[in-house]
């Protein structure tokens, strides 16, 4: 069956009891294949006793979160990395005898 | 609600829940799959069945925002008898203008409705889809089947893969 998977939008609802902020929008970066993409467009496998995320480049997995009933379980073995959009910083504000590094 | 024998939610949905029970709900979650009114490429939505539902959240948000980005929706339905927003579809709501709906049947048409029922396919997107070059963002929602269907011909078609946007929900009822 090619019908068994979700996209990775179906993360948004179990990651955002995790994660302070949306991680569906996120750049994952494949520790298999170098890929980078949205987590939105993994791929979700949900039948099964978690949800396993796989890569849609190389279909190796790249997540894994499985739910119980006092604790989550993420396994990240497979991401390499993920870049998170957040507010910009403000800027430090320049104090007067900062300009120099002695 | 239409009740997929061994999905995860419907059954519960269409069995075990009555009227009047009360329900909690979260969200919504999620920022991928979101039409946002300050984008101003012309927007292609593809429909399959009640995944029409997350695609007429966008077009009721173009209402809202007052957008004339231009939208064209196509919708791909087994029956005349089984679309959804049939009324607020066929009748343009005041906001309307410069949203295109199209269309297609898989099992049963309208009488005198020329297409004949077949699954979606490559002319259906060609000729009621925008082109490739004017950069259009794609929302694709359905059944896994019709997603993957219509995300490879969209890309065929030489739309850029960035722009087009897919959320399965599962196998297809039957």
């Amino acid at each position: 069956m090619t019908e068994q998977y979700l996209d990775g939008s179906a993360l948004a609802g179990p990651l955002r009891e995790i994660f302070a902020v949306d991680i569906t929008t996120a750049i994952q970066r494949c520790a298999h294949c170098g890929n980078t993409g949205r987590v939105a467009v993994l791929r979700v496998y949900h039948r099964a006793p978690g949800l396993v995320a796989r890569c849609p480049g190389c279909d190796e997995v790249v997540s894994r979160l499985v739910r119980g009933p006092t604790d989550a379980w993420l396994d990240l073995t497979g991401t390499l990395s993920l870049r998170i959009a957040l507010p910009r910083v403000p800027e430090p504000a320049r104090t007067a005898g900062s300009s120099g590094d002695s | 609600m239409q009740r997929v024998p061994d999905g995860e939610v419907s059954p519960y949905l269409t069995d075990g829940l009555s009227v009047g029970d009360p329900i909690e709900l979260r969200g919504p979650l999620g920022g991928w799959f979101v039409w946002r009114p300050e984008e101003t490429n012309p927007v292609l939505l593809v429909a399959g069945g009640s995944g029409i539902v997350a695609l007429m959240a966008m077009v009721r948000g173009r209402r809202a925002a007052g957008s004339r980005v231009p939208f064209r929706l196509l919708y791909s339905v087994r029956t005349p008898a089984e679309l959804y927003y049939a009324d607020e579809l066929r009748v343009p709501q005041p906001g309307d203008d410069g949203l295109d709906v199209r269309y297609v049947f898989t099992r049963a048409t309208p009488d005198h409705f020329a297409r004949s029922p077949a699954r979606i396919g490559v002319a259906d997107i060609n000729t009621n889809g925008w082109p490739p070059d004017v950069d259009a963002n794609c929302f694709v929602c359905g059944p896994t089947g019709f997603v993957e269907a219509v995300a490879d011909i969209l890309v065929a078609l030489g739309h850029d893969p960035r722009r087009v946007k897919t959320e399965r929900f599962g196998p297809t009822g039957g």
